[in-house]
């Protein structure tokens, strides 16, 4: 789902190219619209708990000690206040497409994601699960997708451009979602099975979702139901070596 | 005396029965409510139409071996539960 970003500011507009020049979509026309004023005061924060996301009057309002968004989704406009860093615009890049996605039927997941023979697989945990680390241990045949967060849709996992420790975007390409792994570190690397139930509760945990709006909520929900119930989720225990990935299949 | 309570869902809720756990999302506060197959029993009987006490002595009750009044006293702990994060209604008369 592109989104454009509108800048006067060429520091700003270099800072985006460098950060997600490999995910520019030249031939789709926008899903969304946002024109950016930077500023260079505001207070730096990437902090979540310091986040609101509320809709009022129909405009969705994104606010952080580091950015200020009114988000029209009938007009599929917006306009942000924010200051000139990576983390600011990656967070209302963030809100904005679990916003979209919800909507339709996708979403962001905590977890590290990557492609290997055609077939990609998702290994989701809140932070310190070891995303980062399954991903560094990947093995060369494997294309990451990204080691922070994953978008998923109509049953395919698609890179994103949004890095967590590697700070490498992931690679600017999709595959069918094969299975999803929820990590735990453990003493030993091994698989054990989980219910659905404890799939959709930990799927829950992980997914990006900041809005507390009734139908939104409603279909994050149904989206989770849906995604656990279509794609085989396990409980992945390893330590750090790369033998872990002889058992992703 | 305590009076009579009737329960319904709430109008907005997100709920599914996943591998025989009922597993509930609040749209106020997106708290995630898994309930055990007792508590499963009362929300799937939650009509509006029938008061707490008869729901517990027909699901409860008759089904599970526990105690009458200790099983309408945890009923009612969770109803009051669920309804402080706007998942059910409760009401001292019949919810249409």
């Amino acid at each position: 789902m592109p989104i454009l970003v509108r800048t006067e500011d060429p520091a700003f507009s270099r800072m985006l190219i460098g950060r997600y020049g490999g995910f520019v979509n030249e031939c789709g026309s926008p899903v969304f619209e946002l024109d950016t004023d930077v500023v260079s005061a505001g207070k730096a924060s990437d902090d979540e708990d310091d986040l609101r996301v509320r809709l009022e009057g129909g405009c969705w309002i994104l606010e952080r000690g580091d950015f200020h968004a009114e988000c029209d989704f009938k007009r599929r406009r917006g306009r942000i206040r924010l200051a000139a860093t990576p983390w600011a615009i990656d967070a209302v890049l963030r809100i904005l497409h679990s916003l979209l996605l919800a909507q339709q039927g996708g979403l962001l997941v905590h977890a590290a994601s990557a492609v290997r023979n055609g077939s990609a697989f998702l290994f989701a945990g809140i932070s310190g699960a070891g995303k980062t680390t399954i991903s560094r241990l990947a093995p060369a045949d494997a294309t990451l997708l990204t080691d922070e967060i994953s978008y998923v849709r109509d049953g395919l996992a698609w890179g994103t451009p949004f890095s967590g420790e590697l700070a490498e975007p992931g690679a600017n390409t999709q595959a069918p979602l094969r299975a999803i792994y929820l990590l735990s570190k453990g003493p030993e690397n091994r698989i054990e099975p989980v219910s659905a139930a404890e799939a959709v509760r930990v799927l829950l945990e992980c997914i990006l979702f900041f809005a507390h709006d009734g139908e939104l909520v409603g279909k994050v929900f149904d989206s989770a139901c849906e995604l656990a119930a279509r794609v085989p989720v396990r409980r992945l225990f390893f330590v750090p070596d790369a033998r872990v990935w002889d058992l992703v299949c | 005396m305590l009076s009579r309570l009737y329960i319904a869902h709430a109008s907005d809720i997100a709920a599914r029965m996943l591998g025989g756990e009922m597993m509930i999302m609040s749209p106020r506060d997106s708290t995630l409510f898994t309930l055990n197959e007792t508590a499963s029993a009362i929300w799937q009987a939650a009509d509006g139409a029938t008061p707490l006490e008869e729901i517990v002595e027909r699901h409860i009750c008759a089904a599970f071996d526990v105690e009458p009044d200790a099983a309408l006293r945890d009923a009612r702990d969770l109803v009051e539960q669920l309804a402080s994060h706007g998942v059910l209604l409760i009401s001292e008369a019949p919810i249409p």
